[in-house]
């Protein structure tokens, strides 16, 4: 079963309906125990940071969250997903975020059209479970302005728009991606079947 | 840099059907939009437009069930728009499975409204759609289904709206609109490459070298088309595999 946190601001229904179309079971939730309670986590973003990190903050899911993944739930965090678990974004400078991922969340140069916004590939870093089995050549949906550092222990893949940034982040149990796999084709739905295989 | 040019098929409907037209008129059926999303996607379209060009009030519901209907289908990003006046109208979009809003005459009417979407949502949510139609010097916006002119200067408009909060800009000229004489690049390149976000071309479209010239001297980020797609008189793989043997960057579907 996996739970992909609701958290209000975000627009769940797609990454909800490419997991259940790879044969998941799904549920969504905003409540704490449930987070506490669950064997796979999926966070899923978009908009603003700071809609999401008051959201987790405002219902009390900040900490269920924390401690849920340092248990070694398998975690998945898509796009704002992704950036809520450094330790604060250029975004919403005023909060912090999760902190789970060292450095910070920073906008992209303004030398290049902003949103980041289209169809790119990435760069490897290092082996990826994530992405077994999906070409070198596959390209990703992205739809951001601000990214994360290129550089971290966690960083599997990076892809490059103005700068280069971290697309994939990969632990042993902690996953997280810049793009949306729900809205990246065939491929993005491959790197989703890679973490339900990882998770379970 | 390998940012992908992205070719947008786009769903002009009444509310339910796929319809299309000449200069916004004369509108006949051209499909169904379930049918044809599926068929966009599996072709390797990189993104869908789904447009209520009727966005009658009672004919709302029809609508949303028809985006509810078209995003089931998809596995890439899906834009609608159409009759979108206030965040309400713009949630029950969202809600029923839109990534994107496309703003038209209500920005117009109320350019508050893009600041009001792009808070909720995020820029890259908030497409300002433009009219533009070519005048003595400058582009005019048009508004209504570009059957209404106004005074307003199209480059100005789309600076201002990205200012307000789009994040993204679909140009469509007037003038080229159902006339498969190509896009108009001149208009396309004025607006890209005055503004920091995408630009979607509009209008005009029928062979893949009017895609090339967009893409190439028209800077666009991204290329829209209608009949030209749902009448397979051009296939999008096709139109792809033209245009990376051109040296465009495109991506070709696996």
């Amino acid at each position: 079963m996996v739970t992909v946190i609701d958290y209000g601001a975000g627009n769940v229904t797609s990454v909800t309906r490419a997991l259940r179309r790879l044969g998941a079971e799904v549920g969504t939730t905003n409540q704490a125990e449930e987070i506490t309670d669950a064997t796979c986590l999926v966070l899923p973003g978009v908009g603003h940071c700071a809609a999401l990190i008051r959201a987790l903050d405002a219902g009390g899911l900040r900490q269920p969250l924390l401690t849920a993944i340092a248990r070694g739930t398998p975690f998945l965090g898509i796009c704002l997903g992704l950036q809520v678990l450094y330790q604060t974004s250029a975004e919403a400078p005023e909060l912090s975020g999760l902190g789970i991922m060292p450095g910070n969340v920073e906008q992209l140069p303004q030398n290049v059209k902003l949103p980041h916004m289209g169809w790119n590939r990435l760069r490897s870093v290092r082996d990826c479970r994530l992405l077994d089995d999906i070409s070198s050549d596959a390209y990703f949906y992205f739809a951001h302005s601000y990214a994360a550092p290129a550089d971290g222990p966690a960083t599997g893949a990076t892809c490059v728009h103005g700068r280069e940034f971290s697309a994939v982040l990969e632990t042993e149990r902690i996953f997280g991606v810049q793009f949306h796999p729900e809205k990246s084709g065939s491929a993005g739905a491959k790197l989703l079947e890679n973490f339900l295989r990882l998770s379970a | 840099m390998s940012l992908a040019h992205r070719i947008i098929p786009c769903l002009d409907t009444d509310g339910e059907r796929v319809v299309k037209g000449v200069h916004f008129e004369g509108l006949r059926d051209a499909g169904d939009p379930v049918e044809l999303a599926a068929r966009y996607n599996a072709e390797g379209a990189d993104e869908l437009v789904v447009l209520d060009i009727a966005a009658a009030r009672d004919n709302r519901p029809t609508f949303l069930e028809t985006i509810r209907r078209v995003a089931e289908q998809l596995s890439i990003p899906l834009a609608a728009g159409g009759g979108i006046r206030s965040l309400d109208d713009a949630r029950c979009v969202v809600r029923a499975g839109a990534d994107k809003v496309t703003l038209n005459t209500a920005a117009v009417d109320r350019p508050e409204l893009i600041h009001e979407l792009s808070n909720e949502f995020g820029a890259q949510a908030v497409v300002l759609a433009i009219d533009a139609k070519r005048g003595q010097e400058s582009w005019q916006v048009r508004v209504r289904g570009g059957r209404m002119a106004t005074t307003w200067n199209a480059l100005d408009w789309a600076q201002r709206g990205v200012e307000l909060g789009a994040g993204e800009i679909l140009l469509t000229s007037v003038d080229r609109d159902g006339t498969q004489s190509g896009f108009d690049v001149e208009l396309t390149a004025t607006i890209s490459r005055s503004v920091g976000v995408p630009v979607i071309a509009s209008g005009g479209a029928k062979v893949p070298q009017h895609f090339l010239d967009v893409f190439t001297e028209g800077a666009a980020d991204a290329a829209l088309a209608a009949s030209i797609f749902h009448d397979q008189v051009q296939s999008i793989r096709a139109l792809k595999a033209f245009l990376g043997s051109k040296g465009v960057v495109v991506r070709l579907p696996c």
